[in-house]
């Protein structure tokens, strides 16, 4: 297996990315708990004018009948209007794809965007639907059974790790 | 030690009974989810997919329009399918008995039912009978519990007072026949209020009302001191005949909150009122509508809460 790449060293290439995308409605929404604090540092190297939207997909989930409600959501804020905008949505591990077609979902309860792209940090393969990333940092090979996790250590910087899939 | 009729194996909350006996966690959890729907509550679409497909009874075997209502409309916000079913006015008077109301609903497909009763102790007896995927939300019984308003009451408090600890939080009147009061005390100690406090006549306080951790005032002067949540309840006007009290004028003196003895208060204080209030009985209309009353806020939080106990019980 080769190593997890630095989460840090990513941040750039990615910005260097999005940065020739950018329109005068752009707008970045992080997705919680990982994507949030990606889009975080994201928003404040690209200098977004509009406010960064935060959002819990936990309302749209598509396993819900299976899971339940099984951690307190946060709330979404959504700090601008969504009508027009292109939308830059961030999360940190692109997967199976459903929390992506769930955040999806939820925006369009809040309005008709002009455009969604999407970026992040890692993507780990392993689709379900037909959904893709834009921006990606790196791609990553993951072992079955692991799950892989964006954590934020105390001093704010993000870092990858590798841990067993919960039951 | 027999297992908490709310909570299923793994001590998630299956139905919503009481507040009486649910851990901290589960009371905080269903605040924080609560707060996440107070945003979609303000969005243009009001409308989240979470309960599509599954059918939520609303049984009220006694009335009441705005609980229903709310109910109604929480259920709705999950994108639920609602079947309001006024009893009082349909089979029960034709004779059928609970479970056998609650068993044809449930060959109906239900998968919530919201139970309203007169007899304390209906809904429990509706959660021991249903199938393991039914769940059963209590919307009032009897004089026991009302643990929905007894959140939403927890929630505008947070709201507005963000932390529990350090509060002192009075409760006055009627708190014999209020099940609303009885609800709102178990949370607030649970919660770690440290100071809860019931104002009223004697006759209107349950008898040993002190077990349940509150301090007792018969003087609403003194109760209010430094009080930064005044929660006034409803005096019912059937009590007035019972000999319970002489008359509204003299238990509006006493008890009612007016603009001075709201004075005594903190100048940050809450008024709370279940409702529905009877002005110039329990509450003066210059307190009802003004600045700091939060009367009708806990209306719209009420919606919230409701839609967080729905959607937690309804995965579990």
């Amino acid at each position: 297996m080769t190593p997890l790449p630095d989460a840090e060293a990513l941040l750039e290439p990615l910005v260097a990315s999005l940065r020739p995308q950018l329109t005068p409605t752009s707008a970045m929404i992080g997705l919680y708990t990982g994507g949030a604090w990606l889009a975080e540092r994201l928003h404040a190297m690209l200098g977004l004018e509009a406010p960064l939207g935060l959002m819990d997909i936990a309302f749209y989930r598509d396993d819900y009948h299976k899971q339940g409600l099984k951690h307190d959501p946060k709330r979404t804020r959504i700090p601008f209007d969504v009508e027009g905008r292109d939308l830059l949505l961030v999360d940190d591990v692109l997967y199976t794809g459903r929390t992506v077609r769930a955040a999806m979902n939820e925006l369009f309860d809040y309005g008709r965007p002009r455009s969604i792209t999407l970026a992040v940090l890692v993507d780990r393969g392993g689709r379900q639907l037909p959904i893709c990333a834009q921006h990606c940092g790196a791609r990553v090979e993951v072992p079955e059974g692991m799950r892989l996790r964006l954590k934020r250590t105390a001093d704010g910087r993000l870092r990858l790790e590798l841990e067993p899939h919960a039951a | 030690m027999p297992r908490n009729p709310q909570l299923n194996a793994r001590g998630e909350l299956q139905h919503l009974l009481s507040i009486e006996g649910l851990p901290r966690e589960i009371l905080t959890q269903i605040l924080d989810t609560a707060e996440s729907f107070v945003g979609v509550t303000e969005r243009e679409v009001k409308k989240v997919p979470l309960l599509r497909g599954k059918s939520v009874f609303n049984l009220f075997f006694e009335s009441s329009t705005r609980t229903r209502t709310t109910f109604e409309i929480a259920a709705k916000r999950l994108s639920a399918d609602v079947i309001n079913l006024n009893i009082a006015t349909s089979s029960q008077s034709k004779g059928e008995s609970l479970l056998d109301t609650v068993a044809n609903l449930s060959a109906m497909q239900a998968d919530v039912f919201v139970v309203r009763h007169a007899s304390s102790g209906a809904p429990f007896l509706v959660a021991r009978h249903v199938k393991p995927h039914e769940h059963v939300i209590n919307a009032g019984d009897g004089r026991h519990a009302h643990p929905t308003q007894g959140l939403l009451d927890l929630y505008t408090i947070r709201h507005y007072k963000r932390e529990f600890g350090g509060l002192v939080v009075a409760v006055v009147g009627d708190v014999l026949h209020s099940r609303v009061a009885r609800s709102l005390i178990h949370g607030l100690t649970t919660l770690g209020v440290p100071e809860v406090r019931v104002i009223g006549p004697q006759t209107l306080l349950p008898a040993g009302v002190e077990a349940l951790g509150v301090r007792v005032f018969h003087d609403m002067s003194a109760g209010l001191r430094d009080a930064d949540v005044i929660v006034m309840l409803r005096l019912q006007n059937e009590r007035m005949t019972g000999a319970l009290l002489p008359s509204a004028q003299e238990y509006f003196m006493k008890y009612g909150l007016t603009a001075e003895k709201l004075a005594l208060a903190k100048p940050d204080v809450i008024v709370m009122h279940p409702g529905p209030m009877n002005r110039g009985v329990e509450i003066d209309s210059s307190v009802a509508d003004g600045p700091r009353s939060v009367i009708l806020p806990q209306v719209t939080y009420g919606i919230a809460v409701r839609m967080a106990v729905m959607s937690i019980v309804a995965g579990n």
